[in-house]
C-alpha cells in the first residue's frame, strides 16, 4: 500500500520482504477481525443474558456501600447510592444499544427508501431530494437532535426519532450512488428492455443489489447512534436519569468525579468505546470483502 | 509568493453566499415545521408558571401577540423578515433579546474552537507525517491505535477524566469556568489558564481524525511517482518530504477541514458544558431544557451558517493551494 522503505523498490530482492509483510498484514487483520467478533459477541451476550439470568436488582440501593472503589465484590465499584456499577453498566449498555439499533434501523429504512425513490423517479424529484439532503447535512447533527428532543420533551422515543431523523441523510446518499452504479449493469438493461416498469426495476433489481451497502451503513451507524444517545443523555436532554444508559451513568457520576471518585465515570465510557471499536473492526472486514479495492480507505 | 487573487476569492464567496440563501430558507422552514408538529405551546413557554392562573382573555391576548393562531408558514416568514433586519426575537429563558444572548457568548465559543482547531491541525499534521514516514513502525502503530480509540471515546467523557486528572489529582489547571471564582475582572492570563483544559480536550477530540487523514494522504503521496522521481534524482529526504509529498498529500485534508465544522461545533457544545465555559453551548442546553424556541431557532440557524462558512473556507484554501484548481470553477 504505502510502503516506501528503500527495500520496497529494489527489485527482486524485495520480493520476499513484500510477501512476508503481506502475510503479516493479513494475519493482523485476521486477529483484529476475531478480536472484534469476540468482543461483540461478549457484549451482545452480556446484554441479552445478564438481566434475565442474573437475579440481581440494578436499582438496589445500599447506602452503607456507597462509592466503594473497584474490588472483587464490586469489580467496577459502586455509585453514590451504593448500586453496583458493573450491573448498572450492563443495563446501561442494554438501553444504549437498544436505542442505537432502533435509531440506526429507522434511519437506514428512511435513507434507503429516499435514496432509491429519488433515483427511481429521476429528473427533478431526484435533484430536489438530493438538494434537500445536502441542505440538512449542513446542520450539525447534535444541535438538530437537541432541537427535536427539546421540542418533543426528552424520553426514549424522541431520542430514537431525533437520532434517526439526523442520520438517514448519509444512507440516502450512499444508496443513491450505489443505485446509479447498478443501473448500468447488463441485468438491469435486460429488465428494462424486457419491459419492466420503473418501480419493478427498482424494487426487484436495484434494491437487492443495494442492500449489502445499506446494511453496512446501518451497522456502522449503531455506534454513532449510541454516541448521540449518550451525548443527549449526558446533557440532560435524553433518557430520564433513573433509567441507566451509558449517557445518564456518566451524567450522574459527575458529582462523585468532582469529589475524586473516578470509577463511576471511567467504566461507562469504556462501555461505549469497546462496542464502537468492535463494530468498526467488523464493518471494516465486511467492507473489505464487499470491495477489496477500497481497502486503504479510512473508516471513521 | 504570488499575490492572492482577491477578486476571484470575493466572487467565490459571493456565489456561496447566494447559495446559502435557499439553504437557510429551507433549514429555518424545517425548524418551524418541527416546532409546529411538536406538542410545544409557545404561550406556556413564554409565560411559564405566570400563565397558569391567567384568565382566558389574557391568554388570548398573549396568543395574538405571539402570533400563535397563525399557520406556521406565516410565523416563519415573520421571523425571517425580522431576522433579516437583525431582530431575532426575545429569549424567554434569558429574558433578553436573542441577538444579545448570542453576541456576548459567541466570542468565547469562537476563541475556544479556534484554539482547539489550531492545536489539532498542528499536532495532527506533525504526528500524521511522522507516522506516514515509517509505516508499520512502533510510532505509527501506537499513534494509529491511539487515534482509533480516541475517535471512539465520547468527548464529554474524555473531558471529565481530564478534569479528574489535571484539576483534581495533580491540581495543575482550573477545572472550569472562565476565571477563578471570586474574581470580578476577566484578565487575559486567567482566561488563558482556564482555557488550556477545554481547548486541549477539544483538540484531542479533533486530533485522531486529522492525524489519520494526514497519515493516509502523505503515505499515499510518498508512494507516488513524483516522489520516486525526486528520490531517484538524489534529492534530500527533507526536500522530498516537504516539497513533494506534503504538498500533494495534504491537499485532500484541506477539503476535509470544512466538512469537520459540524463535528467541531458538536464537540465544542459538549466540552463547553462540561467545563462551564460561558459560550454558546450553555445557552443551547438551557434553551433546550426550558424549550426556548426563539433562542433554539437562532442557534440552529447560526450553526448552519458556521458550517457553510467552513465549507467556503475549505474551498478557498483548496483553490489557493492547488494550482490545478481554479477558484472560478469551484
Amino acid at each position: 500500500m504505502t510502503d516506501t522503505g528503500p527495500g520496497a523498490t529494489a527489485g527482486t530482492e524485495a520480493e520476499p520482504v513484500w510477501r512476508s509483510r503481506g502475510a503479516a498484514r493479513r494475519s493482523t487483520r485476521t486477529v483484529r477481525l476475531y478480536t472484534s467478533v469476540t468482543l461483540l459477541a461478549a457484549v451482545v451476550l452480556a446484554v441479552l443474558l445478564v438481566p434475565p439470568v442474573v437475579q440481581l436488582d440494578q436499582q438496589a440501593v445500599d447506602l452503607s456501600a456507597k462509592l466503594l472503589p473497584p474490588s472483587w465484590e464490586h469489580p467496577f465499584g459502586t455509585d453514590d447510592v451504593g448500586r453496583d456499577l458493573l450491573l448498572r453498566c450492563v443495563y446501561g449498555l442494554r438501553v444504549s444499544l437498544l436505542v442505537g439499533v432502533a435509531a440506526a434501523l429507522t434511519a437506514t429504512v428512511i435513507g434507503t427508501a429516499v435514496g432509491a425513490c429519488a433515483r427511481a423517479l429521476g429528473g427533478w424529484a431526484d435533484r430536489g431530494v438530493m438538494r434537500l439532503v445536502d441542505t440538512f447535512s449542513s446542520v450539525p447533527h447534535l444541535l438538530l437532535g437537541i432541537f427535536i428532543v427539546a421540542m418533543f420533551r426528552p424520553g426514549v422515543w424522541p431520542v430514537v426519532i431525533s437520532v434517526a431523523l439526523t442520520h438517514w441523510l448519509s444512507t440516502a446518499r450512499i444508496v443513491r450512488a450505489e443505485v446509479l452504479s447498478l443501473r448500468s449493469r447488463p441485468y438491469v438493461d435486460a429488465a428494462v428492455s424486457g419491459g419492466a416498469s420503473r418501480w419493478r426495476v427498482t424494487v426487484r433489481h436495484l434494491l437487492p443489489g443495494v442492500l449489502p451497502q445499506a446494511a453496512l451503513a446501518a451497522v456502522l451507524m449503531i455506534p454513532h447512534a449510541m454516541w448521540h444517545e449518550s451525548a443527549l443523555s449526558f446533557l440532560g436532554l435524553g433518557l430520564p436519569t433513573h433509567t441507566a444508559s451509558l449517557g445518564t451513568l456518566v451524567q450522574s457520576a459527575r458529582g462523585s468525579l468532582l469529589a475524586g471518585q473516578w470509577w463511576p465515570t471511567l467504566f461507562p465510557g469504556l462501555f461505549i468505546i469497546v462496542p464502537t471499536l468492535a463494530i468498526a473492526g467488523l464493518a471494516g472486514a465486511w467492507r473489505e470483502r464487499l470491495n477489496p479495492r477500497r481497502r486503504s480507505e479510512l473508516m471513521l | 509568493m504570488t499575490p492572492l487573487p482577491w477578486g476571484a476569492m470575493a466572487r467565490l464567496a459571493g456565489r456561496r453566499a447566494l447559495h446559502a440563501v435557499p439553504v437557510l430558507f429551507v433549514v429555518t422552514f424545517g425548524v418551524f415545521a418541527v416546532a409546529d408538529a411538536s406538542p410545544f405551546d409557545p404561550v406556556k413557554a413564554y409565560g411559564g408558571t405566570a400563565v397558569l392562573g391567567a384568565d382566558q382573555e389574557t391568554l388570548d391576548r398573549l396568543r395574538t401577540n405571539l402570533g400563535v393562531g397563525e399557520p406556521f408558514a406565516v410565523r416563519w416568514w415573520d421571523w425571517l423578515t425580522r431576522a433579516a433586519a437583525g431582530d431575532l426575537g426575545d429569549s424567554s429563558v434569558m429574558r433578553q433579546p436573542v441577538a444579545e444572548v448570542i453576541g456576548e457568548r459567541l466570542v468565547w465559543s469562537a476563541l475556544l474552537c479556534a484554539a482547539a482547531f489550531g492545536v489539532a491541525v498542528l499536532v495532527g499534521t506533525l504526528a500524521g507525517v511522522l507516522a506516514a514516514r515509517s509505516p508499520g513502525s512502533w510510532f505509527d502503530r501506537t499513534v494509529t491505535s491511539l487515534a482509533y480509540s480516541l475517535e471512539a471515546a465520547p468527548v464529554f467523557w474524555v473531558a471529565l477524566l481530564a478534569i479528574w486528572l489535571f484539576a483534581l489529582q495533580w491540581d495543575l489547571l482550573p477545572a472550569g469556568g472562565l476565571t477563578d471564582t471570586g474574581d470580578e475582572q476577566v484578565s487575559a492570563g486567567q482566561v488563558l489558564s482556564n482555557m488550556v483544559l477545554p481547548a486541549g480536550v477539544l483538540a484531542v477530540a479533533q486530533l485522531p481524525w486529522f492525524m489519520l487523514y494526514v497519515r493516509q494522504g502523505v503515505g499515499d503521496a510518498l508512494a507516488e511517482d513524483p516522489v520516486r522521481g525526486a528520490r531517484a534524482r538524489g534529492l534530500s529526504e527533507r526536500t522530498v518530504l516537504l516539497g513533494h509529498a506534503l504538498r500533494s498529500g495534504l491537499l485532500p485534508v484541506l477539503t476535509l477541514i470544512g466538512s469537520r465544522v459540524p463535528e467541531l461545533i458538536t464537540g465544542a457544545l459538549l466540552v463547553e458544558s462540561v467545563f462551564s465555559w460561558p459560550g454558546i453551548a450553555a445557552a443551547t442546553v438551557e434553551a433546550a431544557t426550558s424549550v426556548d424556541f426563539p433562542l433554539l431557532a437562532a442557534l440552529t440557524t447560526l450553526a448552519t451558517v458556521a458550517v457553510l462558512a467552513g465549507n467556503l473556507l475549505a474551498d478557498l484554501l483548496y483553490g489557493l493551494s492547488d494550482p490545478r484548481v481554479k477558484l472560478s470553477e469551484l
